[in-house]
């Protein structure tokens, strides 16, 4: 026992040591996210993208001519561990965040950060009331928010594909969850179409086969299905299972390549929607290529998002001339900046203008842009 | 009618896969009284080995059903290896322990597999490849049961059909039987008991690997933590039918994959997880000790 | 010696040959590409090696303990001897309480809210203690009473505006009836028929805390719960989470002494007592229904005071944040600390959650650790960290006397 409480304590003194020991004329980028656990592939994308865009600017004489320094948080998506995590952010004298990753875990977070006067940009968290609300002067986003993803689905529903009869599904998650319910209230205030089934799924459930059975019982001529990609392959290799012609339209978290490598073939003909295809902004290819040189992969999900984000606090620091948050914030707001996302400054409650949702089709195991 | 139908063998089947895991729990506890809360994770690992089998041989060009029955048994040889030793490390050393040591032990084992198994692979999903071939069955057929369905439901009755002639015909199985009755009885008449609860490790891991290749290649996707979710259900299934009885346990999963099956189509899936354990509480509260349990009368 | 060795060598190559498709093979069915580790065989049969003369060290060690045990030794560490002692209990108690009285001030706001966590949880740990500990009632829902005090105040608050000090007592005592009424139906049940109800029970509340939507707001869950107010003034985050971690060391202390004075009343007697013989305890002529339902309804109470703390700190919360694994924690730090012993289930709440939170460097292996050592400390330990004291009773006269009696 005595041992632990030694060791405990060399710990505890050794962070207290770190948290206070460096000097303070670095700027401070804090990022969190979950880098650990099953979320973890949501999270470590955007925490490189960090990483990569901080040493660049180090390399090149950093910002305001300080070094930037990168405090990275493991926020595991948990709500209550989130606070923790901002908490410490805090403390270590953060003077912007990168983060946190799900909109859940920011919602926890951004209390704290608003109560310290903390910008923080979110590259993924697209809960619509974190800006809609007014709540969080201090909140921004690299990507749309999910209201506008779901107007677009339905819009594409009922204009594109002219379906009368829709299901709506969801995974009882906050992402999916709140999706759907938008996407239930635009296909209600349409009055075009029925809503013929609005249910939640249990997320890891061994099959659906009985929703599946639903979906044909009630005659859904689409499907529209709010969560993520392990759920949505599971039911459109069930509905083809079924010989089910219900065609399949989900939300951004399914927009994965895992969703057609694990959905294989029955994936075709399902519709997402999703960021727009940026491959076209040079800065976008840019980054991409970064990526590839340095860990030879693939980016993954957000890394994008999260690689404008850190651009977009960083040169508002370096426009704003201080880390004063009023100044930070007010640049963020008037001024545009280029990023892999395109030319983007943020309006009064927090959203980026000019980042927007397109519709894919998947079409021979691969997403194509429909314009 | 049709709607009724599909409901129906959609129960049928995913309560046949709960019925394989159960048994997995319901052997274990009968013998020692422990809720081997790990078994959740064995069934991951027989469908985790099994999609590791296919990966390789897939991508070395081999193909067909024969990919299927290598993976399979591979999966079995590896749940059953997991199992042993599972018992012989977290469980054994604590015979005669307080009674919830080995279920915090259990708990610590499920946990540490699941992250082993994370950190070992991935924290994604992956695709299984799908192996049991798809029959074009008629019609109006086609609607109401495919063919992994089939699968699923013939392997689980030759499976039980096995089970029950090695319990009720072998020796094996007549010691098992006296282990369950009296262990230090079963002592005294010369049963090996450390090597009929090391089998019975083995066998339940065996049933668990099954289900999880079966799972597999039906819904085609894997990831470390399918195990959890699995893991409650069965063990809920195996309470339901009568925590120690084999034959409860078969009808404990088929009675909840019923009511799920039914509940989801008939009435909402929103709150599914609520039919299953209100179900639950409704029939332990009739009857104590489960649908087929024998409720023992304590004397003093 | 040689066969140890022969033994260590058949160790490493089983596991060799158990974790050779996990962990040597890594298969990436989406890309179609096979890696192969063979490294890491080789770290693994080291490893075996290594561990299996250390795993059959402790064992013999373990062993040799339990026959002095058997032959009445004495058994018991230094450690032990020393917390038995009362006048230096005493005096231990004075530096902790001295020790957590200045924590906030020493160290920055960070370590106290890592602090605040541990202390919740010391809380949870102390109510499950008397459900588990003290009655020998399995649980496996705890997590919903708790969820049951942190819905209160954020629904009460976000309603009607209710501050935290109103609500603290309206948490607990709504965590106590939730405990009566879940403990009705499963009166007559047993074991571990009780452990997958009660489990039952937990994933239930998280179900319906996500589907009714007109009650708990659904899965996107309450944000800007408010802080507890110091006299109507507004604090700033780090003076508030003070505030906060001085609540909660009372609510330590005020938990302990109710604790410890219900452990050696009446009722927890007879919680013990229905521990170890219910028959018995029945023929003794207590009320087992009561009994049972006192011990769920006093153990929920705490959880729904924490509860309500737990919702003022985070100020939002979800139906995410009361999964199983929260359940099960909260078992591992009675079980892990000592069933029943109050110093035990505190010290197994700061080791469980303290650790994973200073161990953020290894994060990745935490949760492999974590598992790992909950399975090693059963074994090694299965009494826990500090073994629940017994109250004895000497008889102090002579020996002889009772001879010639």
């Amino acid at each position: 026992m005595k041992k632990m409480t030694v060791l405990i304590s060399t710990f505890a003194l050794f962070l207290s040591i770190a948290a206070t020991g460096f000097a303070a004329d670095t700027i401070k980028l804090g990022v969190a996210g979950p880098h650990s656990g099953d979320l973890a592939p949501y999270g470590i994308p955007a925490m490189k993208a960090a990483q990569l865009v901080v040493k660049k600017i180090n390399a090149n004489g950093g910002v305001l001519g300080k070094q930037v320094e990168l405090l990275i948080q493991d926020d595991q998506c948990k709500p209550e561990i989130a606070t923790n995590t901002a908490t410490k952010l805090v403390t270590d004298g953060a003077d912007v965040v990168l983060g946190h990753i799900c909109s859940g875990a920011t919602k926890a977070a951004l209390g704290i950060y608003k109560d310290a006067k903390i910008p923080v940009m979110s590259p993924s968290a697209t809960n619509p009331p974190l800006t809609q609300s007014g709540d969080y002067p201090n909140f921004f986003r690299t990507i749309a928010s999910d209201d506008m993803q779901a107007k677009m689905a339905v819009d594409f529903a009922i204009n594109k594909l002219g379906v009368k009869k829709v299901a709506v599904l969801h995974d009882k998650g906050d992402y999916g969850k709140g999706f759907a319910e938008f996407a239930k209230k635009y296909l209600d205030e349409s009055g075009k179409v029925e809503v013929v089934l609005y249910e939640g799924i249990t997320p890891g459930a061994m099959d659906y086969s009985s929703i599946v059975a639903k979906l044909g019982r009630y005659k859904a001529e689409a499907l529209i299905f709010g969560g993520y990609h392990p759920e949505a392959s599971k039911l459109v290799s069930q509905m083809q299972r079924k010989r089910l012609k219900t065609i399949f339209i989900s939300d951004d978290g399914v927009k994965d390549d895992s969703f057609l490598k694990v959905a294989g073939d029955a994936a075709n003909g399902a519709y997402v929607t999703g960021p727009q295809d940026l491959s076209s902004i040079p800065l976008n290819a840019a980054a991409t290529a970064e990526f590839k040189a340095e860990y030879g992969a693939e980016p993954g999900a957000f890394y994008q998002e999260g690689y404008s984000a850190a651009l977009a606090l960083l040169n508002a620091i370096e426009k704003a001339g201080s880390t004063d948050y009023d100044a930070v914030t007010k640049v963020l707001r008037t001024e545009y900046v280029e990023t892999p996302v395109g030319k983007i400054k943020f309006d009064s409650k927090g959203d980026a203008e000019g980042v927007g949702f397109s519709v894919y089709k998947v079409e021979n195991g691969a997403f194509t842009e429909l314009k | 009618m049709e709607y009724f139908l599909q409901l129906f063998f959609g129960g049928l089947t995913r309560g046949s896969i709960y019925a394989l895991i159960a048994l997995g729990y319901t052997m274990v506890y009968g013998i020692i009284q422990l809720i081997n809360f790990a078994h959740g994770e064995i069934y991951m690992i027989g469908a985790f080995v099994a999609l590791i089998v296919a990966g390789v041989c897939t991508i070395y060009g081999l193909s067909g059903v024969s990919i299927l029955i290598l993976a399979g048994v591979i999966a079995i040889i590896y749940s059953c290896a997991y199992g042993y030793t599972l018992e012989k490390v977290a469980y054994r050393p604590l015979r005669g322990a307080p009674r919830l040591s080995p279920l915090i032990s259990a708990i610590g084992m499920s946990i540490f597999l699941q992250n082993y198994v994370l950190l070992a692979q991935t924290p994604d999903f992956l695709p299984f490849p799908r192996l049991i071939p798809d029959f074009d069955f008629m019609e109006p057929v086609a609607h109401i049961i495919g063919s992994p369905e089939l699968v699923i439901l013939i392997t689980t009755v030759v499976t039980m059909i096995l089970l029950t002639l090695l319990i009720k015909k072998t020796r094996v199985g007549k010691a098992m039987r006296a282990t369950q009755q009296d262990m230090n009885m079963a002592r005294l008449v010369g049963v090996n008991v450390d090597r009929i609860i090391s089998l019975t490790f083995i066998i339940g891991s065996a049933l668990a690997a099954i289900g999880g290749v079966l799972v597999a290649s039906y819904i085609g996707q894997v990831n470390f933590y399918i195990g959890f979710l699995a893991g409650v259900k069965a063990f809920t299934a195996a309470v339901l039918g009568g925590i120690g009885s084999i034959p409860g346990a078969v009808l404990g999963g088929l009675v909840l994959g019923w009511a799920e099956s039914f509940a989801a189509g008939y009435i909402s899936s929103d709150y599914e997880d609520v039919f299953t354990f209100g179900l639950l509480v409704l029939i332990l509260i009739l009857r104590p000790a489960g649908i087929l349990g024998k409720s023992h009368k304590q004397k003093v | 010696m040689l066969k140890n060795f022969k033994q260590s060598i058949l160790v490493s190559l089983w596991f060799v040959f158990l974790t050779f498709p996990l962990l040597a093979v890594r298969v990436n069915t989406m890309d179609q590409v096979v890696v192969w580790r063979w490294m890491n065989m080789l770290w693994v049969a080291i490893g075996a090696f290594v561990l299996s003369y250390l795993w059959r060290y402790m064992l013999a060690r373990q062993q040799v303990r339990k026959q002095v045990a058997d032959e009445g030794g004495e058994t018991r560490s230094k450690t032990q001897l020393l917390l038995e002692d009362m006048s230096f209990r005493y005096k231990a108690m004075g530096v902790i309480l001295l020790a957590a009285l200045v924590f906030p001030l020493v160290f920055d706001t960070y370590q106290s809210t890592i602090m605040i966590s541990a202390l919740i949880y010391v809380v949870l740990g102390l109510g499950l203690n008397i459900t588990v500990g003290l009655a020998g009632l399995l649980d496996l829902g705890f997590v919903a009473f708790f969820g049951v005090g942190a819905y209160t105040y954020a629904l009460l608050n976000h309603h009607f505006d209710l501050g935290f000090w109103i609500t603290l007592p309206i948490g607990g005592i709504l965590g106590c009836l939730f405990g009566v009424i879940l403990g009705f139906p499963i009166l007559r049940l047993r074991g571990d028929y009780l452990a997958i109800v009660t489990l039952g029970f937990g994933m239930i509340f998280k179900v319906v805390m996500e589907n009714w939507d007109a009650l708990s707001f659904g899965p996107s869950g309450i944000a800007n719960i408010d802080k507890p107010s110091f006299f109507g003034m507004d604090l700033s985050l780090a003076d508030s989470t003070i505030y906060i971690y001085y609540i909660m060391i009372a609510m330590v202390i005020f938990t302990i002494l109710v604790t410890t004075r219900l452990r050696n009343s009446r009722i927890g007697r007879a919680w013990i007592a229905m521990r170890e013989d219910e028959i018995a305890c029945v023929a003794m002529g207590i009320d087992i229904a009561r009994t049972k339902l006192s011990a769920y309804a006093l153990g929920a109470f705490w959880a729904g005071m924490v509860g309500v703390l737990f919702a003022s700190k985070t100020t939002f919360i979800n139906p995410a944040s009361f999964t199983f694994m929260e359940s099960a924690i909260i078992l591992s730090i009675v079980v892990l600390g000592g069933m029943g012993s109050i110093l035990g289930v505190i010290l197994g709440a700061f080791l469980l959650i303290l650790l994973p939170e200073y161990m953020r460097a290894f994060s990745e292996y935490r949760m492999l650790a974590f598992g790992a050592a909950m399975v090693l400390m059963m074994i090694f330990r299965p009494q826990g960290i500090i073994s629940n004291l017994r109250q004895t009773y000497k008889y102090k006269g002579s020996k002889e006397k009772i001879n010639n009696g």
